[in-house]
């Protein structure tokens, strides 16, 4: 049987980013086409490839202070295009998860509080309630003029419903408390 | 072909992308297709989902997934595009691994239902015989842009669809039908996705330049199979020539909007008035045409 070899680097975090997400970020050999690719590489401050390299080297401070892996918009260009089969996408999903594990403040905050406000908003009511949750996140984020005349205009065409539907609320409510038991559990052993 | 789908609108299709779950219920009538929507649905937490918790995220599309195999059917056709990721990406990450695949089923508690197949509408249309023959109206002047976006062929490895660069199913289909369809180099770039709320000036970006190159190709009109992209490039579109001094008055399509048009369904059943970007001026003059 041909034997694995799993490459490490040392860094906790590359670790750590390992167990979250499964993907081993010591596979890079920075070619770059992650960065190349990327269609929101130029808002970011470190390049997708740059941010791998920092997790890599164990760079805690500077992989959590980067706007990177908030501004990734998941189009998974990075994940196909890797020629070490990366899944890059995942490595940001997961270094935003430890980050707020961490309790790390996001450097987007607007995109975190976009998160809990959708998550929010389908836990309560199943499917989800777009009014609703437009209106959850201004009052988080406190921006309540923007997007306003939009959003009118759609109302007026019948694009946002006025009230939920409540359809699987007990379900969705249900499965969102299980995961938090289940995830309090694996990472406590 | 199965006999009959378990219809999973999503949460889109229920509100912003109304016209896209109209037109695609009357195409699959006009041709035939057996579709019924899954009772009790719930939404599939998109991005946000898998942003925030990976169990969260494969979870929520189970769920509709186990009231699926309640129906007897274990053929999904799931037209958000990211519906259909989150869907496939479920199935794929459970198929990867087992002990990931008995926390889902603990999280929902019950087991998860095996062998489901999710699939695209495109997929469907595209391997339906026959199409053409539905076709009673020539659309001759239309030259459509086909926009597939990401989260149809991305990441190519779980979703399996057509070509993950240059995918040609939606012109394909079109072509298929007599509507022109073009080249062009945006097809599967990014709108920005959910940053639309977010970081609203990235989108405007993004789109700007999809909408640019399609106007540069000599385009009349995209072809989407995303509400999102449709929100992101219809109706932001104004907002997206404000900002760069630009006027395309490009209207944006659902895919089957246009079929159902090539198929003589008038187009005051298929919720275009909904639009931002009006149709009527197009519509009009390619049936003088």
């Amino acid at each position: 049987m041909e034997s694995v070899q799993i490459i490490t680097s040392g860094s906790k975090l590359a670790e750590a980013v390992m167990a979250e997400s499964g993907q081993n970020v010591n596979l890079c050999f920075q070619c770059g086409k992650c960065a190349a690719g990327c269609p929101l590489s130029y808002a970011m401050d470190y390049k997708p490839a740059q941010l791998i390299h920092a997790i890599r080297l164990g760079m805690d401070d500077l992989v959590f202070k980067s706007t990177t892996m908030w501004l990734c918009a998941t189009c998974e260009t990075c994940t196909t295009r890797c020629p070490q089969e990366v899944d890059v996408a995942k490595v940001m999903d997961a270094v935003k998860i430890i980050a707020v594990r961490q309790g790390v403040k996001p450097t987007i905050p607007q995109i975190a509080k976009f998160y809990r406000a959708v998550l929010a908003n389908v836990k309560m009511c199943g499917r989800m309630y777009e009014m609703g949750m437009i209106v959850d996140y201004k009052m988080r984020t406190f921006e309540f003029f923007k997007d306003m005349k939009l959003g009118m205009k759609m109302f007026r065409k019948n694009k946002l419903k006025l009230v939920p539907s409540f359809t699987g609320a007990m379900r969705t409510w249900k499965i969102f408390n299980r995961v938090k038991k289940i995830e309090k559990r694996n990472l406590s052993t | 072909m199965p006999t009959k789908y378990a219809y999973y609108p999503g949460c889109s299709l229920h509100s912003t992308g109304s016209e896209y779950d109209v037109s695609f219920r009357a195409v699959c009538k006009k041709v035939g297709i057996d579709i019924e929507e899954i009772k009790g649905w719930v939404c599939c937490g998109t991005s946000p989902a898998h942003c925030s918790s990976k169990l969260l995220s494969l979870a929520l599309p189970y769920e509709t997934l186990c009231l699926v195999e309640k129906m007897g059917l274990s053929d999904v056709v799931a037209p958000c595009a990211s519906c259909f990721s989150r869907l496939r990406t479920a199935i794929y990450e459970a198929n990867e691994d087992p002990e990931l695949a008995k926390q889902i089923s603990e999280a929902l508690d019950r087991p998860l239902p095996q062998s489901m197949n999710v699939l695209s509408p495109l997929e469907i249309f595209y391997e339906k015989k026959g199409l053409a023959d539905a076709v009673t109206k020539k659309l001759p002047g239309l030259k459509v842009a086909c926009y597939y976006g990401c989260l149809l062929t991305r990441p190519s490895k779980i979703m399996q669809f057509d070509e993950s660069e240059y995918p040609m199913a939606m012109d394909e289909l079109f072509r298929s039908m007599g509507i022109t369809t073009l080249d062009w180099s945006c097809k599967t770039d990014c709108c920005g996705g959910s940053l639309s709320m977010t970081r609203t000036d990235v989108v405007l970006k993004l789109t700007n330049a999809i909408l640019e190159e399609a106007k540069a190709v000599g385009a009349n009109a995209i072809a989407v199979a995303c509400p999102l992209c449709h929100v992101n490039l219809d109706t932001r579109q104004e907002e997206i020539e404000q900002e760069y001094g630009v006027k395309y008055g490009l209207p944006i399509f659902y895919f089957t909007e246009l079929m159902a048009l090539a198929m003589g369904i008038p187009s005051d059943e298929l919720g275009l008035k909904k639009h931002f970007v009006g149709t009527n001026e197009l519509l009009s003059a390619i049936c003088e045409a």
